[in-house]
C-alpha cells in the first residue's frame, strides 16, 4: 500500500501530494523573474528563492536573460508536506440540476407568473462577457441563456451600471433576482464594488425583502460570494442551466414557505 | 497580391454603402461642436497647464475656463472669445491670460464680437505656434522612422500596464531590447469616462497608466533612449479615446506619439459614452492626428468580444468600412488608418484557424494599403497559460501568413492579470520564432479556390454588403440604437457627455478644423 495516499484505518485522513511522474513524488514547477543579469550567481538566487518557498531537490532548470537588468527561471523541486483533503471544506450551493422545460413548468405551475431577473457588469466593468453567457438567449456552450426561459423575464443591462442604478431598478421592477458579474479584479476592485451593491440595495427603498442575490466572474465562487453577503456566487465555466435550477429551487422553497399565507 | 479572389463590385459597393451612410452623419458632424472640442482648441493655442482644486488634484486650466463659458457664447467656438480677450489684453502670454480669465479678471462671457478677419489677425501667432510645434514633431518623427533600422513586419506590438509611469519605461524599454516595435501605454481603468485629462506624471492607476501629456513626453523620452541604443525605432501608442478624444489627439501631436487608438464608435459601444458626442469628437481628433501624421488603430477587434466571431464577422467587416469612411472625411490619407481585427473564433470549432485565416486574409485584401492592427485571443484564454500560448502561437503564425503589418501579441496570462515581466518575455520570444521561421511563408501560401477559406471570405464579404445595406436603410443613429453594431443597444440621446454637445452657431470659428479654414 503506499504511503502517500492512504486511506487510515478509521477511514478519515487521505492524504496527498503534488503529483508528477508517481504517486507521492510531489513534483511541481514553478517560473519567475529575478530583477538581475544572468550569470552563475542568479541561478544560485533562482534556488534559493526556490528553497525558501520550501521546495526540496530544487532543480534550475531553465535560466534565460530576458534583458541585461532581468533573468527569466523555470524551476523545479518537490513538496514535502501532504494535505489531508478529507479535512477540506467547502461550501457549496446544494440545488437540484433541472433540466430547460423542467425549470419552465416548475415556475408556472408553482408561482404562475414570470420571475424578474435582472443582470448587470457592475462599476466601471465593461466585460459583459460573463453576464451575457448566462443571459443571451443563445446561451453558452450549448446551453440556453436565461432570456430563452418562459418562466423568466430577464433583463440584461450589461455594461457599466453604477451599483446605485442597479438598485434602483431592482426595486422599481420588483425583481425577485439579481445578478451582479465582475470580471475586472484589479486591486480586488471586484469585492469592493459587489460589496458597494449590497450597501445600495440596503439603502434604496423598495427593494423587495426575499431578493436572490448573486455575484458571478472568473475570480468569484461560491465561497466568496457568501462571505460579502451574496446568496450563490458563480465562477468560470458556469452554464446558464445551472443559475436557472439554483434560481427556481430558491424560487419554489420561497413560494412553499410562504405558501400558506398567500 | 489576391489570394482570395474577390469580387471587386461587391467592395465597392460596400464602400458607396459606407460613404451613404456617413453621409448624414457628416452633415451632424460639421454642424455640432462639443465641450472637447474647445478645450483641445485651447490646448491647441497654448492653454494646456492645469490648477490645483480643492482635493489638491490639478484640474486642467482648458477645463475650468470651458466651464466657465456660457453655453449661448460658446456656440461660436472659444477661439472668437480668446481673440477678443487677447486683443484686449494684448501683451499677456497664455499663462497670464489663463490666470486672469480663472480668477474673474477678464470675463470670456462679456468679451467684444470681433470680426472673422480680426479673430485670425489675433490669435495667428498662436495659431502658427501650435501648428510650427506640430509640424515640427512630424518632421522628427518621419526623420528618425527613416533613418533608424525599420523593424520587419509585422511589428512587434506589446502594452505596458503598471499604472506608474517610471515602472511603464523600465519594463517598455526591456521590452523593446527583447524585439518589441510598438509600446502600448494601456490607460488606467475607466479614464475614458473622465471629462478632464489629468496632469502631470502620475505613478498610481488602476489596470493601467493615466494618459497625461507629462507621461507621454516621459515614455517618449524613454522609447527614443532605448530607439538609440537599439538603431532600430521604437513606436509609442495611446488612446484617443473616450470623452477626451480631442484633447488626447493634441497631447499626442504635441509629444510626438507614432499611433493612438481612435474608434469612431468604440465609445458609444463600450464606454456607453453619448453616440453623438463620440462621432462629433471623433473627426475633429482625426483632423489633428492626419496633420500630426500620426496613424490611427480602429477598435473592430472589441466587437469579438461580444459577439461571437464566427457568427458576426460582417458586423466587424461593417464596421471598417464605415471606420474607414468617416476617417478620410476627417482628412486621414490610408496608410494612417490601422484598422482593428481580431483572432477571436471559438478554438473548439472545426476548421476554426482556417476561418481566422480567411478573415486575417479578407481585412489585408479588402484594406491593401491600411497597415491593419492584428489583436490576439483574448475572449478564450482562461487562465491556462499553456494553452494560452498555444493559441497566440497559432495567432502569429496567422498574422506571418496573412502579411499582418501589426500585431498585438497575446499574453499568456491574458484575463488573468496585467502582463508580468516574463510574460511578456514569453510572448515575444514566440513571436520572435513564428515571424523568423515563417517570414517567407505567406509569398508561398495560395488557397484552393473552391476550399474553405475562400468559401468563407467571400461569404462573409456578401454578408457585409446586406448589413450594410440594412444600415443604410436604417440610419447610422437608429441601428447602434438597435444593437447592429457589437449586439451592444445604445439609445441616441442616452449614454455620457451628450450635455457636452453643442450646435454650433452661424459665427462659429475654429482655426483647427478644415472648415474654419476654407472661409
Amino acid at each position: 500500500m503506499n504511503p502517500f495516499n492512504q486511506i487510515n484505518q478509521t477511514g478519515q485522513a487521505r492524504l496527498i501530494k503534488p503529483y508528477g511522474d508517481r504517486t507521492g513524488d510531489g513534483q511541481v514547477q514553478t517560473s519567475f523573474t529575478l530583477p538581475m543579469p544572468a550569470s552563475e550567481e542568479a541561478r544560485v538566487a533562482a534556488q534559493m528563492v526556490a528553497e525558501r518557498m520550501g521546495l526540496q531537490n530544487v532543480s534550475v532548470n531553465h535560466m534565460e536573460a530576458i534583458d541585461p537588468n532581468f533573468t527569466f527561471f523555470v524551476v523545479y523541486g518537490s513538496v514535502s508536506f501532504e494535505i489531508n483533503i478529507s479535512e477540506i471544506v467547502v461550501p457549496k450551493l446544494d440545488y437540484p440540476l433541472y433540466d430547460f422545460d423542467q425549470i419552465n413548468n416548475l415556475l408556472q405551475k408553482t408561482v404562475g407568473r414570470k420571475i424578474v431577473v435582472i443582470g448587470a457588469c457592475i462599476g466601471s466593468d465593461a466585460h459583459t462577457v460573463g453576464i451575457d453567457a448566462i443571459f443571451n438567449m443563445k446561451g453558452y456552450l450549448g446551453d440556453y441563456g436565461l432570456e430563452a426561459y418562459s418562466a423568466f423575464q430577464a433583463m440584461n443591462l450589461r455594461a457599466q451600471v453604477d451599483t446605485k442604478d442597479l438598485a434602483k431598478k431592482v426595486a422599481e421592477l420588483k425583481a425577485n433576482v439579481v445578478l451582479v458579474s465582475r470580471v475586472v479584479t484589479q486591486r480586488d476592485e471586484h469585492i469592493t464594488e459587489l460589496k458597494k451593491f449590497l450597501v445600495d440595495l440596503s439603502q434604496t427603498e423598495g427593494v423587495p425583502s426575499n431578493l436572490i442575490k448573486i455575484c458571478g466572474g472568473p475570480r468569484i465562487n461560491h465561497t466568496i460570494a457568501s462571505e460579502i453577503g451574496y446568496d450563490a456566487g458563480f465562477g468560470p465555466g458556469t452554464k446558464p442551466g445551472q443559475v436557472a435550477s439554483y434560481i427556481a429551487d430558491v424560487v419554489l422553497k420561497q413560494s412553499s414557505a410562504s405558501g400558506s399565507n398567500t | 497580391m489576391s489570394k482570395l479572389n474577390l469580387d471587386r463590385d461587391t467592395i465597392d459597393t460596400c464602400r458607396e454603402l459606407a460613404e451613404n451612410i456617413v453621409r448624414p452623419i457628416q452633415r451632424y458632424i460639421d454642424m455640432h461642436s462639443t465641450i472637447s472640442i474647445e478645450r483641445a482648441t485651447l490646448r491647441l493655442l497654448g492653454f494646456y497647464g492645469a490648477w490645483e482644486e480643492e482635493g489638491g488634484m490639478p484640474y486642467p486650466v482648458a477645463n475650468i475656463i470651458i466651464d466657465n463659458v456660457d453655453r449661448r457664447r460658446l456656440s461660436g467656438g472659444i477661439a472668437p472669445l480668446l481673440a477678443s480677450a487677447k486683443k484686449r489684453n494684448g501683451r499677456l502670454n497664455q499663462e497670464k491670460m489663463a490666470e486672469k480669465i480663472i480668477r474673474g479678471e477678464i470675463d470670456l462671457n462679456a468679451v467684444d464680437d470681433l470680426s472673422f478677419d480680426q479673430v485670425v489677425d489675433t490669435l495667428q501667432p498662436w495659431i502658427q505656434e501650435a501648428a510650427n510645434t506640430v509640424d515640427r514633431n512630424k518632421r522628427k518623427r518621419e526623420e528618425m522612422r527613416q533613418r533608424m533600422r525599420t523593424a520587419s513586419r509585422p511589428f512587434k506590438y506589446v502594452i505596458v500596464a503598471t499604472g506608474n509611469i517610471h515602472e511603464d519605461i523600465k519594463q517598455a524599454q526591456s521590452a523593446a531590447r527583447q524585439g518589441a516595435d510598438v509600446i502600448a501605454v494601456i490607460r488606467s481603468t475607466a479614464q475614458s469616462l473622465l471629462d478632464y485629462v489629468p496632469h502631470g506624471a502620475t505613478t498610481e492607476g488602476y489596470g493601467g497608466t493615466f494618459a497625461t501629456q507629462e507621461n507621454f513626453r516621459l515614455m517618449r523620452a524613454g522609447l527614443d533612449d532605448v530607439s538609440k541604443e537599439l538603431h532600430r525605432y521604437i513606436r509609442l501608442c495611446n488612446y484617443s479615446s473616450g470623452l477626451c478624444m480631442p484633447e488626447i489627439a493634441v497631447m499626442g501631436a504635441f509629444e510626438g506619439l507614432d499611433y493612438l487608438l481612435n474608434d469612431a464608435m468604440y465609445g458609444i459601444l463600450f464606454r456607453d459614452i453619448n453616440m453623438k458626442r463620440t462621432l462629433v469628437d471623433q473627426n475633429f481628433s482625426r483632423a489633428i492626428i492626419a496633420r500630426a501624421g500620426i496613424t490611427i488603430h480602429t477598435g473592430e477587434d472589441n466587437y469579438l468580444t461580444t459577439a461571437d466571431a464566427y457568427q458576426n464577422h460582417h458586423q466587424v467587416l461593417g464596421s471598417q468600412f464605415l471606420n474607414e469612411q468617416l476617417a478620410k472625411n476627417a482628412g486621414l490619407r490610408d496608410e494612417q488608418i490601422g484598422l482593428g481585427h481580431a483572432f477571436e473564433m471559438d478554438p473548439s470549432i472545426e476548421d476554426s484557424i482556417l476561418y481566422e485565416i480567411s478573415m486575417a486574409q479578407l481585412v489585408r485584401e479588402i484594406f491593401p494599403r491600411c497597415p491593419v492592427k492584428y489583436m490576439p485571443p483574448t475572449r478564450h484564454m482562461t487562465g491556462d497559460i499553456f494553452f494560452g500560448q498555444a493559441l497566440d502561437t497559432i495567432f502569429n503564425l496567422v498574422g506571418a501568413l496573412t502579411d499582418q503589418s501589426l500585431q498585438l501579441l497575446g499574453m499568456p496570462t491574458e484575463a488573468s492579470h496585467n502582463p508580468h515581466m516574463q510574460d511578456r518575455f514569453w510572448s515575444l520570444k514566440n513571436a520572435n520564432y513564428i515571424f523568423n521561421a515563417a517570414n517567407s511563408l505567406s509569398d508561398e501560401i495560395q488557397f484552393n479556390s473552391n476550399g474553405k477559406i475562400m468559401r468563407r471570405a467571400r461569404s462573409v464579404l456578401d454578408t457585409t454588403q446586406k448589413y450594410l445595406s440594412k444600415i443604410r436603410e436604417v440610419g447610422l443613429f437608429d441601428s447602434i440604437e438597435q444593437g447592429l453594431f457589437a449586439n451592444m443597444p445604445r439609445a441616441k440621446d442616452g449614454g455620457k457627455g451628450y450635455d457636452g454637445v453643442f450646435e454650433k452657431s452661424r459665427r462659429y470659428y475654429n482655426p483647427f478644423s478644415d472648415k474654419g479654414k476654407d472661409r
